[in-house]
């Protein structure tokens, strides 16, 4: 049956704030192998304008790929989150994230097309901090059909 | 933000400094933690396999974020990444081995943009394949 073309242009409800944490961007750089100072010494952030530590720039797939799981599970999606493969990713960035930060993300569905056997569903992803926009996520999901 | 990186000193097909990373099975589980992804095919041999895989795979999104490594680096402000895309296209096979495997991240300035920002286009080889495709980065110069 595939996934439900109806539901192109739906916005899920906002996701509930998370808060950045020095330790989570620390955690999070490291799992990465990144050794840049930058991810956690606020002298080296300070030095290049900033008022404190910033996250790497592929962090906010923590919160969008959080948010994201709704519309995986929303049997109006009918999307077999079984068989769903990630094949490409797009971040646009107003500002990169930063300790202090409380993000929320809304996640709309844009687009759900057929490549062979397969769907493919593109959510956008919208991050704010304090009402502030902070990243634009694009998120191509592939649900794998049957051979 | 403050690039480290002067727009007057760039050139369209100057390479970026490339960087290999060694990623194990434990390098997966962190980033597991990590990202907060726990899909059963980046730490689990029996899963990855009954779904076709020929063993357990690394997140994409690990590396999406060793090729922007490559900018970062050459850049200095992480800020100055003002937009950053990939492809997912060949999965990162990660064999339970103390060794682990190698990845090879690599770039060059691929465009210089009338608005103070370059392309940065990226690579990134595995088992001698590409593994990520159309990656790119437009970064804004000091």
């Amino acid at each position: 049956m595939g996934m439900n073309r109806d539901m192109v242009g739906y916005s899920y409800p906002p996701s509930r704030p998370y808060f950045v944490s020095a330790e989570k961007i620390r955690e999070f750089a490291d799992a990465i192998g990144e050794t840049n100072p930058v991810y956690t010494d606020v002298a080296v952030a300070q030095s290049f304008g900033h008022t404190t530590v910033c996250a790497p720039p592929t962090f906010p797939i923590v919160v969008t790929m959080a948010a994201m799981q709704e519309a995986f599970h929303d049997p109006a999606l009918n999307m077999d989150f079984t068989r769903v493969v990630h094949g490409d990713q797009r971040f646009e960035y107003s500002r990169p994230i930063q300790v202090g930060d409380e993000l929320v993300v809304t996640t709309v569905v844009e687009d759900i097309r057929a490549l062979g056997n397969n769907d493919v569903a593109t959510f956008r992803t919208e991050v704010t901090s304090h009402g502030e926009p902070v990243v634009t996520g694009w998120s191509k999901l592939i649900v794998r059909g049957d051979e | 933000m403050a690039a480290q990186v002067a727009l007057a000193d760039v050139t369209i097909g100057q390479e970026l400094l490339p960087l290999t990373v060694t990623l194990t099975r434990l390098d997966l589980v962190k980033y597991a933690g990590a990202s907060g992804d726990f899909n059963v095919i980046h730490w689990n041999e029996r899963s990855a396999t009954q779904v076709g895989l020929p063993n357990v795979i690394a997140h994409g999104m690990l590396t999406m974020a060793g090729a922007v490594r490559v900018v970062t680096n050459w850049v200095g402000d992480p800020a100055a990444v003002v937009d950053y895309s990939v492809r997912m296209t060949r999965p990162v096979v990660v064999p339970d081995t103390d060794e682990g495997v190698e990845v090879t991240y690599s770039g060059k300035v691929g465009a210089i943009n009338d608005d103070g920002t370059v392309r940065i286009d990226l690579s990134a080889v595995f088992d001698g394949q590409t593994v990520l495709g159309a990656a790119k980065a437009i970064v804004r110069l000091a």
